[in-house]
Order: C-alpha cells, then sequence, then structure tokens
C-alpha cells in the first residue's frame, strides 16, 4: 500500500476520534462527572481554610 | 510524617520567586535590545551587540520566565487538584536547580556567541542533553503526581500542563538533534528546507504548547479560583484541549510561506492555522465566562483584571495570528515588525498577564497570607504594563504595514520606489514609542518585585495540609 494512503487514512481516523471526543464530551452521562470535576479547584477547603483565607469560599457549597 | 501529610510549596515558592528574578532580567535585555534598534551607538562590546542579547532576550523570557512560571504553577495545581505530594522525592528539587543551571549556562554562552543558530533553541548541546536531563526530571514528577492523585479526576488544567510537558519534549528532542563537532558547536541533523521544516514544526509548536497550552493550564485553575466559581463549561474545556492537541502539530509551515516548502505544505500550515481559531475562541470564551454572574468582581479585583486581560489578548493574538498565516495577508507582514508586534501581543499580553495574575494569587498563599502586601501596587502594576502593551503593539502593527507597503512598492518602470533604509528611517518613531512601551511594562515588574519583596520578607513559609479524605463526591 502506498504510505501516503496510509498517512491519509491515518487523519481521516483522527478526525473521526476527535468528532468522538466531542459526542462523549457533550454526552448527558459525563454531566455529573464533569460538575464534580469542575469543582476540584474549589473544593480543597481544608487546606484552604487552614491559612484563614476567604478567597474561593464560595467553593464550599456542597 | 511532616512531609507524608503537606504538599511539597518549597519547589514551588523557589520557581516563583525566580519568576519574578527572571521576568525582570529577561525584560530588561528587552528594553536594551529595543534601545540598541533606535541608537547602534548602544552595541558597546561584541558580547553586548544586538545579534547575541536578542536570543538572550528571548530564551530569558521564554524558558526562564515563562518556564519558571509553569514549573511553579503546575506543581502547585498538580498537588492541590490530585490532593497529593509531588512525586519523587529530590526530583523536584533537581528540576529547580538543574532548570537554574540552563538559565545560567544560556546566560553567559550565548552572549559569548555559541549558538546553533534555530531560532527558540539556540543552546548548544551540552545544554540541550541537561535540558533533557531535567525535562525526563519533571516528567516523572508531574505524572507521578497525577498517577497517585487521591481524586477520582484528573482536572482540566493538569491535561494542559501534561500535554506541555510531553509535547515539549517531543520536540526538543527532534528539533535538537545535531551533530557536534566541539564542546561549543554542533551542526543541525537535518539540512536544507527540511531542516527549515524540522525548525518551524518546533518554533510554532514551541509557541502553542509551551506558550499556549502550558498557560491555559494556568488560566483553567487560577481564574475559577480567583473568581471563586467553577469554569463556566468544562465539556467545551475538554472540546478545546483535544482540538488544541489534533490542530496546533500541523501550523508550522506558516512561518515559510513562499518559500522553497512545497506550495502544497504551505497551504496546509496555513489552513489549520485557520481552524486554529475555533479551539482559541472557545477557550477564551470558557475562561471570560466564568466570570458570568460575577462581572463586579472585575471593577475591585486587580488579580482578575490581569487574569481576564491576558484572555482578552489570548483571543486578539490567536485571531492575528490565522490572518497572518493568509499567504496574501502573510505577503505584506512577513519579515516585518507587525510579526514582533503580534508574538508581543501574545507574549506581554497573554503569557506576562496571565503569569502575573496567577503570581499574585500564588505567592503570598505560598508564605502563609491571604493577599499581596499592597493590591494598590497591583492595580498600578496591572495599569502600567497594559497601557505599556498598547502602545507597543500599536507601534508595531503601525510601523509593520509601512514597512510591507514600502518594500513592495514599486515605480511605473518596475524599479523599487523605496530603498531598504528608507524604511528604516521611517520606523525610528515607532520604535522610539515602542521602547517606551517596554520600559513601561518593565516597570511594571519592578514594582511586582517590591511588592513580592515586602509580601515575603520575615514571613514563614508556609506549609499545606493535604486532605485526608478524597475530594467531595456532587
Amino acid at each position: 500500500m502506498d504510505i501516503n494512503l496510509v498517512r491519509s487514512i491515518l487523519t481521516a481516523v483522527l478526525f473521526a476520534v476527535f468528532l468522538g471526543i466531542v459526542l462523549w464530551a457533550w454526552s448527558s452521562r459525563r454531566k455529573s462527572d464533569f460538575e464534580a470535576a469542575a469543582r476540584l479547584p474549589l473544593d480543597d477547603d481544608l487546606a484552604e481554610q487552614e491559612m484563614a483565607g476567604n478567597n474561593g469560599s464560595k467553593g464550599r457549597a456542597q | 510524617m511532616q512531609s507524608q501529610s503537606t504538599y511539597n510549596y518549597t519547589v514551588v515558592r523557589q520557581f516563583a520567586i525566580m519568576t519574578v528574578v527572571w521576568g525582570i532580567v529577561g525584560m530588561l535585555v528587552g528594553v536594551l535590545i529595543a534601545a540598541q534598534l533606535i541608537w547602534p551607538e548602544l552595541n558597546l562590546a561584541s558580547w553586548l551587540s544586538y545579534g547575541r542579547l536578542r536570543p538572550l532576550h528571548t530564551n530569558a523570557v521564554i524558558f526562564a520566565f515563562g518556564g519558571s512560571a509553569l514549573f511553579a504553577t503546575s506543581y502547585y495545581v498538580v498537588q492541590r487538584t490530585c490532593h497529593a505530594r509531588l512525586f519523587g522525592g529530590w526530583l523536584p528539587a533537581l528540576t529547580f536547580w538543574g532548570w537554574q543551571l540552563v538559565i545560567v549556562l544560556a546566560a553567559v554562552t550565548l552572549p559569548l556567541g555559541m549558538t546553533s543558530g534555530k531560532e527558540y533553541a539556540e543552546l548548544e548541546w551540552p545544554i540541550d542533553l541537561l535540558i533533557t536531563v531535567v525535562w525526563v526530571s519533571y516528567a516523572i514528577v508531574f505524572f507521578g503526581t497525577v498517577f497517585k492523585r487521591k481524586t477520582p479526576h484528573i482536572y482540566v488544567a493538569n491535561w494542559f500542563f501534561g500535554a506541555f510537558i510531553l509535547t515539549v519534549a517531543v520536540l526538543h528532542l527532534v528539533n535538537s538533534a545535531a551533530i557536534p563537532v566541539s564542546l561549543t558547536k554542533s551542526y543541525s541533523a537535518y539540512a536544507g528546507v527540511q531542516d527549515a521544516m524540522v525548525q518551524w514544526w518546533y518554533g510554532h509548536n514551541a509557541v502553542g504548547f509551551f506558550l499556549t497550552a502550558g498557560f491555559l493550564g494556568m488560566m483553567y485553575y487560577f481564574i475559577p479560583k480567583q473568581a471563586g466559581r467553577p469554569v463556566y463549561s468544562y465539556r467545551l474545556s475538554v472540546v478545546h484541549f483535544w482540538a488544541l492537541i489534533f490542530t496546533y502539530m500541523w501550523a508550522g509551515p506558516h512561518h515559510l510561506h513562499y518559500t522553497a516548502l512545497p506550495d502544497w505544505a504551505q497551504s496546509i500550515g496555513m489552513i489549520f492555522s485557520l481552524v486554529l481559531l475555533a479551539p482559541s475562541w472557545g477557550g477564551m470564551i470558557n475562561g471570560i465566562m466564568t466570570l458570568s454572574g460575577a462581572w463586579h468582581k472585575l471593577r475591585t479585583d486587580p488579580i482578575l483584571k490581569f487574569l481576564v486581560v491576558s484572555l482578552s489578548f489570548y483571543g486578539m493574538s490567536t485571531f492575528e495570528g490565522p490572518m497572518m498565516s493568509i499567504k496574501t495577508v502573510n505577503a505584506l507582514s512577513h519579515y516585518t515588525d507587525w510579526t514582533i508586534g503580534h508574538v508581543h501581543s501574545g507574549a506581554l499580553g497573554w503569557v506576562g498577564m496571565v503569569t502575573v495574575g496567577s503570581l499574585y494569587y500564588l505567592i503570598p498563599r505560598l508564605f502563609g497570607r491571604t493577599e499581596m502586601h499592597s493590591m494598590k501596587l497591583v492595580t498600578l502594576h496591572f495599569w502600567v504594563a497594559t497601557i505599556g502593551i498598547v502602545l507597543y503593539i500599536a507601534a508595531m502593527w503601525i510601523a509593520g504595514v509601512m514597512q510591507g507597503l514600502m518594500w513592495r512598492a514599486v515605480n511605473p518602470d518596475g524599479t523599487l520606489t523605496y530603498a531598504f533604509v528608507e524604511s528604516v528611517k521611517a520606523t525610528y518613531p515607532y520604535y522610539m514609542v515602542r521602547l517606551l512601551g517596554g520600559t513601561l511594562y518593565f516597570s511594571g515588574m519592578l514594582i511586582m518585585a517590591y511588592n513580592v519583596f515586602k509580601t515575603v520578607a520575615g514571613q514563614k513559609p508556609a506549609e499545606s495540609v493535604i486532605p485526608a479524605v478524597s475530594g467531595a463526591h456532587a
């Protein structure tokens, strides 16, 4: 097989993979996991309190 | 026992302080070479000449200032979002001292004229080997920490930092491949147009992964943190990440329009550069919209001002970049000062502002305080820096377009309307404005250094306990 055909196929496969990632990211099954992940920077309150800071205090909503 | 239960803040502190130090050094060299373009008399000695100091400036601001900032913030963010102490015992310390040694060696060898001649990869092969050792250690520390995390998810900022570390390793190894002829001289392993293409594959991905992906990691942690709310759309951040990864690698040929590079390769470079506008703006919108519902904070919080204005410059320069990659636009812009303006809109506006904003958040917390010594000085720094950038890039835009128009102007008989030196002469006023803008930006860094000194002086280094139980589930 011509090496350039392999390259073209690989490019098309990678594009399909990317479309797959977009669909995966927008699927409703990911919603709760993503919400938990998005809170990660805001949820490290123990260390936050220890420094007597109040920045990011909104992150303690849960 | 202590080391089991606290984060490693020591290495973060070291890198954070050195970011300020190297920022001042790198930008001072920038101011000097801007002045040399106006007053050639300032080329006082061969080792103080423009040709040798220009690579020193770029290496210092990208790898010393930007690199130290990336080490500091990635080490901080990966620990705090993984609830794990940095992996690797003494390896983080090795990355700090190793990286400082690389910087010092660069500061000695570049003015002495030792260079491999590859832009942003000028350092000679022994230093390249040292960089490789430091970088592999960095990867082990970072991914080791991600691997032993106590949280269920790998936060998106760590994906960006991880991609930056992996890609820079590959770029460095491929582009720095060389045949040494002595301790201080080597020649590229590639020749001709292949060498040029490898160089700009490296060069553009250094922009894409060192100066973009890494600093986006900063953005995705420090904007939510400072705004006190989660990122606007997490799913958009995931797509943003993969779109950048899949697209950036192809954009390098736009640095080689109208050269010996085959036309089809130039066109692919142009098309993928245009495609890049979408993920870039997706990321910018995601960052800015994180503030939706809390816009009032932007009025009072100078740290948020830094972070949000950095995103505005990111949006501007990632719009400008694709436009300049269009071949017909590039025919006007290439080799002119427009390129310099574009680079500094990204470097001073995006990379510089997001770094400074993140450091103003980070430094007090590393020294047991909740905010900087003087928030008034932070506000002053913000305005001085912003005015400096606007003067700088506006001057370079006008100068660049003027140069491009003068160079392409022809008389009816086909001869050139202007000699090259006439375009140089016409550029002088803009070089003055650029010097003023650069000096303002540099002054902002001095204000920052004073504020940092007052913040950390007499303070004990802070320790922070790692939460015992893993992060809360929704």
